[in-house]
C-alpha cells in the first residue's frame, strides 16, 4: 500500500496554508500555489513528481444544519450559511518514493474564479486544466494554451457548474417564421 | 505547453517559386485515429513542425450525468468510458465507492475481479496491437488474428455477465452474479491456450524487419517527461519507469500473486509495443494463479443498493490496461455524488503527443498515436 504523505512540514514551511480535516486536503493560497507546488516536487522529503488528477469542484452558497450542544447542555440544530466557492483539486503522488496521495487545493470565488496554473510544474495538468477552464470557467494564470477542450469554441457557459441550466436545444438557430418571415420576404430584415 | 521546440525549418526562397508550410487536418474521420479524433498538423514537406490534437466530438458530459443519479446508477455508464475495458472501468468505480461505504468484498468476488480485470487487459492489449499493426500498414491479418483471440475472451464475458462489451458486472461489495457452472473450466482452457497464440504472434511480429524499421527510434519519450506529464500504464513503463499500481497500491488481492512488471528502456514505439506483448504473458501468469486459487462462496457482500454516505472525499485508482484509471468522488450525505470525476488515462497520455511527433515524418504520427492507445469514449467522456 502506498503511504500517506504527512502534511505538517508543509504547514510549518508555508504559514499561509491550512489543512482541511474533513476533506483531508491541503488548502493553499492562490498566490503561493506555484511556489509550494515547485517545492513539493523538488524537495527530497516529498518529491511529489507526479500529478495524477486535476479537477474543479463548484460549491454553491448553501445552508448547513448542524447539531450542536448549547450552553444548557441540550442538543440544538443550528443553521449556518456557507458561502459559495470554487475549488481546484490536484492529486499528487510520488513515483520515486511510491507515496501519496496528497490532495492539494486552490480555493477561489465563484464569480470570477482565477487560480495559478500548475502546468509549468507538472505537464500533466495541461489538458486537465483546460478541461476545468472549459467545464467550470476557472481562469488559469500562466497556462500556456488555455482554450476550450471538450465543448466547441462558440459554446457559452460552463456545463459542470451546479447552477448551469441547459438550453432547450443546443443547436437552435433563429429561423425566419411568422412576422420575421414576413419581413424577410419583404426583404427588409434578416435576423 | 510547448516544451519541445519545433525543428528548424527554412522555407525555400527562390524567384518564381513560392513555398509555404502545409496545414493538414487529419481527422475526424481518418481511419487511423481510432475514433473521432483530429490532429491539426503543420508540415514542412513531410516533416511535422507543429501538431495540435483536437477532440471532444464524443463529449456527453459523463460526469454531469453521474452527479444527477444515485451511485449505483452510473455503473453502466462507466462501461461506455473505455468501451474495450468495461470490466476495468467497473472495478475502478467500485473501488472508489467502496471507500465511501466501507463494505467487505467476499473472497470469491475478489478473485473473480482479478480474473475479469486481467482478461480485460488481454483483450485490450491484443486488440491494441492489432490496430497498431493496422496503422503500420499490415492491413487485416494481424488484427484478425488478434480479434480471434479477443472473441474467445468476450465469449467468457458474455457467459458471465450477459454482454460482450458493456458488461456492467461489478457492484459495490462484490459482483452482480456468480459465474455460471463450468465457467472456470472454460476460462482455464482459454488462458492455457493463450500463450500458444502469443508465441505465434511474437514469432510473426517481434523481429519483423518492417516493424523494426518503422517503430524503433520513432516517437521517443524520455523518462523525465513521461513522469512529469503524468503518463501512466504501459506507455510509462516503456519509458523505463517501474510504476505499476498493482504493485504500488496492491488494491484488491494483487499482493497474493506472483508476477513481474515488464518495462522498456528507449521509450519508442517498439518498446511500447513490446511492453504490451510482455505484459500479456504476465497477465496469463496472474490468471493461472487466480483461477487455481478461486474459492467457493458468495460473490456479493452486504451492500445496500441505495445509500447515503457520510460527507467525505475519496480517490480510488486502479491500473487499467491503458494507465491509471481513477475516480474522485465527493459525498455530501445524499444518495447522489456531489462531485464525480473520472481521471481518464487516454486523455492524459495524449499530453505528450506533440512532443513525440515533432520533427518526425507525417507517416510516423499515425504510428505514434497508435502506440499511445487511446479510446475516444474515454478521452471525450
Amino acid at each position: 500500500m502506498s503511504h500517506i504523505v504527512s502534511h505538517e512540514p508543509i504547514l510549518m514551511k508555508f504559514p499561509g496554508t491550512n489543512w482541511d480535516e474533513e476533506a483531508g486536503a491541503l488548502v493553499v493560497p492562490t498566490a503561493q500555489a506555484v511556489a509550494i507546488a515547485t517545492w513539493l516536487r523538488d524537495n527530497d522529503a516529498f518529491s511529489l513528481d507526479y500529478c495524477s488528477n486535476v479537477t474543479g469542484v463548484d460549491y454553491l452558497e448553501r445552508e448547513i444544519k448542524e447539531k450542536i450542544t448549547n450552553k444548557e447542555g441540550k442538543m440544538e440544530t443550528v443553521a449556518r450559511t456557507e458561502p459559495s466557492r470554487m475549488d481546484v483539486v490536484y492529486h499528487l503522488y510520488s513515483m520515486q518514493k511510491q507515496t501519496g496521495p496528497l490532495v492539494f487545493k486552490q480555493r477561489t470565488n465563484r464569480e470570477q474564479p482565477e487560480v495559478e496554473s500548475l502546468t509549468p510544474v507538472w505537464r500533466s495538468c495541461e489538458l486537465q486544466e483546460r478541461e476545468v477552464f472549459d467545464l467550470f470557467g476557472v481562469n488559469f494564470k500562466g497556462h500556456p494554451d488555455q482554450r476550450r477542450i471538450l465543448m466547441w469554441d462558440e459554446f457559452e457557459g460552463h456545463p459542470m457548474r451546479k447552477d448551469y441550466t441547459e438550453p432547450f436545444d443546443y443547436e437552435w438557430e433563429p429561423t425566419p417564421h411568422d412576422e420575421i418571415l414576413e419581413k424577410h420576404q419583404r426583404g427588409k430584415v434578416i435576423v | 505547453m510547448n516544451t519541445a521546440t519545433a525543428p528548424n525549418y527554412e522555407l525555400i526562397q527562390q524567384d518564381g517559386l513560392e513555398t509555404s508550410l502545409l496545414e493538414i487536418s487529419m481527422g475526424p474521420h481518418h481511419p487511423s485515429t481510432h475514433g473521432v479524433f483530429r490532429m491539426d498538423v503543420k508540415l514542412d514537406g513531410e516533416t511535422v513542425v507543429d501538431l495540435k490534437p483536437v477532440f471532444g466530438y464524443l463529449h456527453r458530459n459523463h460526469e454531469k450525468l453521474a452527479e444527477n443519479m444515485s451511485y449505483l446508477s452510473s455503473m453502466p455508464f462507466t462501461d461506455r468510458l473505455d468501451y474495450f475495458n468495461s470490466m476495468a472501468n467497473n472495478w475502478a468505480y467500485a473501488l472508489a465507492a467502496e471507500k465511501l461505504i466501507e463494505v467487505e468484498v467476499p473472497e470469491r468476488a475478489e478473485y473473480l475481479r482479478v480474473v475479469m480485470a486481467e482478461l480485460t487487459r488481454l483483450v485490450n492489449h491484443v486488440s491494441l496491437i492489432g490496430f497498431f499493426l493496422n496503422d503500420l500498414g499490415a492491413l487485416g491479418t494481424p488484427l484478425l488474428y488478434a480479434f480471434r483471440e479477443r472473441e474467445k475472451i468476450l465469449d467468457l464475458f458474455e457467459q458471465a455477465s450477459g454482454a460482450r462489451m458493456m458488461c456492467n458486472y461489478f457492484r459495490f461489495g462484490g459482483l452482480r452474479n456468480d459465474v455460471p457452472v463450468g465457467w472456470i473450466g472454460r476460462a482455464r482452457e482459454v488462458v492455457d491456450r493463450f500463450p500458444v497464440f502469443l508465441d505465434e504472434y511474437e514469432q510473426l511480429l517481434c523481429e519483423n524487419e518492417i516493424i523494426l524499421s518503422r517503430t524503433q527510434g520513432v516517437g521517443n519519450l524520455s523518462r523525465e517527461l513521461a513522469i512529469n506529464a503524468g503518463i501512466t500504464g504501459p506507455m510509462l513503463r516503456a519509458s523505463g519507469v517501474n510504476y505499476d499500481l498493482r504493485k504500488v497500491d496492491q488494491y484488491g488481492i494483487y499482493d497474493r500473486f506472483k508476477f513481474r512488471v515488464p518495462y522498456g528502456e528507449a521509450g519508442d514505439c517498439y518498446d511500447r509495443f513490446m511492453v504490451r506483448m510482455l505484459e500479456m504473458r504476465e497477465s496469463v501468469e496472474i490468471l493461472k494463479q487466480a483461477l487455481e486459487g478461486i474459492p467457493e462462496g458468495p460473490v456479493m457482500g452486504n451492500a445496500p443498493r441505495v445509500f447515503k454516505p457520510n460527507p467525505a472525499e475519496v480517490y480510488g485508482r486502479i491500473e487499467g490496461p491503458k494507465g491509471e484509471l481513477g475516480f474522485y468522488l465527493i459525498a455530501d450525505g445524499t444518495p447522489k455524488p456531489y462531485r464525480y470525476r473520472v481521471r481518464p488515462p487516454s486523455l492524459i497520455n495524449l499530453t505528450v503527443l506533440r512532443d513525440m511527433c515533432l520533427g518526425g515524418k507525417i507517416a510516423d504520427t499515425v504510428i505514434i498515436l497508435g502506440s499511445i492507445d487511446i479510446v475516444l469514449g474515454e478521452v471525450d467522456r
